[in-house]
């Protein structure tokens, strides 16, 4: 986007007979760039109000952020630390917990999922498609109609409680998303390279840890993304399967009484659940990038 | 090093009314150049997927050497292969590319780096051996292509199309550098092509494929001076061969005012032949004898001219079938070419013709 805006006045600031299409397409892209301006602003405006509320005094809470702008001084950061420290349960605490979910939650189907896509895209063997259709198929089953049943049987192994039970829960219904998401993106990688390694005597095993995986980064890329902020938001799940071990989102919404008071709290502490999320996805979103496949083949 | 033998080798996908190889039976000798050559749909691409192992096969045997490798999966059988999209692996320097191969087979490290360092020595790739694919020109991921198959030195180079990604001018390059690579290497290779010119320049012997039968197999200069048949008389060659169908007459063949001599053993009793003459077989008759052509188009190569012409009387067969009616095409002297509209008398060179069965399309003598 931005490439493409600063080229397109040289090019309108070069010849006559191409000017006129320059200075047309610039005009289109300065369209563009306000609409998109405008939709950021929008949508970060809530965000930013947030921000500003968690760091205003209680005392100021009940008069919008915005009077931040005629009243600059009047921030702290009290909020932040009575979030982190006081209440039922601290959010130090409830920040290991819900890495505890989270990273194995992620990484766990992502790797399973990896197999599986290797296999439907690359290996051949009877009921195939029936199997795919099915596993994909499961997307339309909701977590909420499969808590009871799966709450009974956990109960069975004694596994309620305990990190495992929602680990298993998030890898099995994150599955099916991700098995069809990378299978596709599998689908796409050139089939000589894979027939290349078949010669070069690589079998399976080499062929999906030594080529396909590499080659596969932005597809796991942005699934990790996915799962991560979804295992990380859930509270669901967590509530259900995980008592006594509270995750952020369980310890956000101790903060705030029944009443609705502890509201000053609220906004720090959602903002310190923000925190990974956001480091998460600015360190990964480079992967996201096409082109990890370019060179492989011709073009 | 080995030879290499189909022996009846046949490949029908299933659901298909017929095989897409139909018992092909081809020898290759050791450290030879074979080419496969036909046009698109032939199965010389599968043909040579069946020798690496990528396609089943259906019946029949493969034979690498002495070794029955139909069954073998494609590590095992001792082969490299050269892809036409190259297939290399984008994330893996030059270096990496070439010595996956080895890495895998458990070769040692420093072993691993003294041939790829000589492999890269021989395509001049040196300079770039920490590069990534990306980072490296057509002709210079072609020649890494390349590279990978010599740092193995397979028993048989497998070679798919290697030059159609590479534009017109390095291609003719490209090719006489594979050609006298292989010849140095001494290892036998199958390289498959769609185009003859391909085929002839380099190959050693040819072998032209049609609708997964073997056409024929022979040396470039042989199959040009004797093709067995119509469908090869007409593919190999370029400019293409003149076809007609011409009455059988006492003593040949007319071809328009002009008897070419031809045995009555050799027609056997046939009313009509195919007839096939290069364009550099005929010479222009001064005396007015010979086929009477009108010249409707003269292309000046300089050297050589080629006109185009519609002959009196004779009728072009439609090869390709493709419908368009083709023009008659001599070769002329390039300093003294007729003029368009121009009326010019043909006269073959004696022993230059070719005789074909007008129904089967075989050879008749020859």
């Amino acid at each position: 986007m931005s490439a493409s805006a600063t080229s397109v006045p040289q090019v309108g600031s070069g010849k006559a007979p191409k000017g006129k299409v320059g200075a047309k397409a610039s005009q289109a892209s300065w369209v563009v760039k306000a609409v998109v301006w405008i939709i950021v602003f929008l949508w970060t405006l809530p965000t930013i109000g947030l921000l500003v509320t968690s760091f205003r005094p209680t005392t100021a809470q009940f008069n919008g952020w915005w009077n931040v702008i005629t009243n600059p001084t009047q921030l702290t950061i009290q909020n932040y630390q009575d979030a982190l420290t006081t209440g039922s349960n601290p959010m130090g605490g409830a920040f290991l917990n819900s890495l505890a979910v989270a990273i194995p939650a992620t990484i766990i189907p992502i790797l399973i999922a990896a197999f599986a896509a290797y296999a439907f895209t690359f290996m051949d063997f009877p009921g195939k498609n029936v199997l795919f259709i099915v596993i994909v198929g499961l997307l339309v089953i909701p977590n909420q109609a499969a808590f009871v049943p799966l709450f009974r049987l956990f109960n069975l192994f004694h596994l309620n409680g305990t990190f495992l039970a929602v680990w298993l829960v998030h890898i099995g219904f994150g599955m099916p998303l991700a098995v069809y998401i990378l299978r596709n993106y599998m689908g796409t990688l050139p089939k000589a390279v894979i027939e290349s390694a078949k010669i070069d005597g690589a079998s399976h095993f080499t062929t999906f840890w030594r080529l396909i995986i590499p080659m596969s980064y932005p597809a796991l890329a942005s699934f990790a993304i996915f799962q991560f902020l979804w295992v990380w938001n859930d509270l669901f799940v967590a509530l259900i399967f995980l008592q006594g071990e509270p995750v952020m989102t369980v310890a956000l919404k101790a903060l705030m009484g029944q009443q609705g008071q502890g509201y000053a709290l609220l906004t720090a502490g959602t903002f310190v659940t923000m925190l990974l999320p956001l480091v998460v996805f600015v360190s990964l979103q480079r992967y996201f990038i096409r082109g990890m496949t370019s060179g492989a083949v011709k073009g | 090093m080995a030879t290499v033998t189909f022996k009846d080798a046949t490949r029908h996908y299933p659901g298909n009314p017929k095989p897409t190889i139909d018992k092909l039976n081809i020898d290759i000798n050791d450290g030879e150049l074979m080419v496969f050559v036909g046009p698109s749909g032939c199965g010389k691409s599968t043909s040579l997927r069946m020798l690496a192992g990528l396609e089943e096969v259906n019946g029949g045997q493969i034979f690498i050497g002495d070794r029955d490798v139909t069954n073998l999966s494609p590590k095992d059988r001792d082969v490299a292969m050269v892809f036409q999209n190259y297939a290399l692996y984008p994330h893996m320097s030059v270096a990496d590319n070439m010595g996956f191969a080895l890495k895998i087979a458990g070769v040692a490290k420093d072993e691993i780096k003294k041939r790829v360092d000589e492999a890269a020595k021989i395509l001049d790739l040196a300079p770039y051996l920490e590069r990534k694919p990306k980072a490296l020109s057509g002709g210079q991921r072609q020649r890494v292509a390349m590279g990978r198959a010599i740092v193995r030195s397979p028993q048989v180079f497998l070679m798919d199309e290697p030059l159609s990604n590479l534009d017109a001018k390095l291609r003719v390059q490209t090719r006489t550098q594979i050609a006298s690579l292989q010849r140095r290497l001494g290892v036998t290779t199958l390289y498959v092509t769609h185009d003859q010119t391909e085929a002839m320049t380099m190959g050693d012997r040819v072998a032209v494929l049609k609708d997964g039968y073997l056409m024929q197999c022979d040396a470039p200069r042989y199959m040009y001076d004797h093709p067995n048949n119509v469908f090869v008389a007409g593919f190999i060659g370029s400019p293409a061969m003149n076809l007609l169908d011409l009455p059988v007459v006492d003593g040949g063949v007319k071809l328009g005012g002009y008897v070419v001599p031809v045995s009555r053993e050799d027609l056997g009793g046939a009313t009509h032949v195919t007839y096939g003459i290069r364009p550099e077989d005929m010479d222009l008759s001064t005396d007015g004898t010979g086929l009477e052509l009108v010249v409707d188009v003269v292309e000046e190569l300089g050297a050589d001219a080629y006109i185009y012409g519609t002959a009196a009387g004779v009728n072009q067969i439609d090869t390709d079938g493709d419908g368009g009616s083709k023009p008659f095409l001599a070769r002329v002297d390039g300093r003294r070419p007729p003029k368009r509209g121009e009326t010019v008398h043909l006269k073959p060179k004696p022993n230059h013709s070719h005789v074909f069965n007008a129904d089967s399309g075989q050879r008749l003598g020859k």
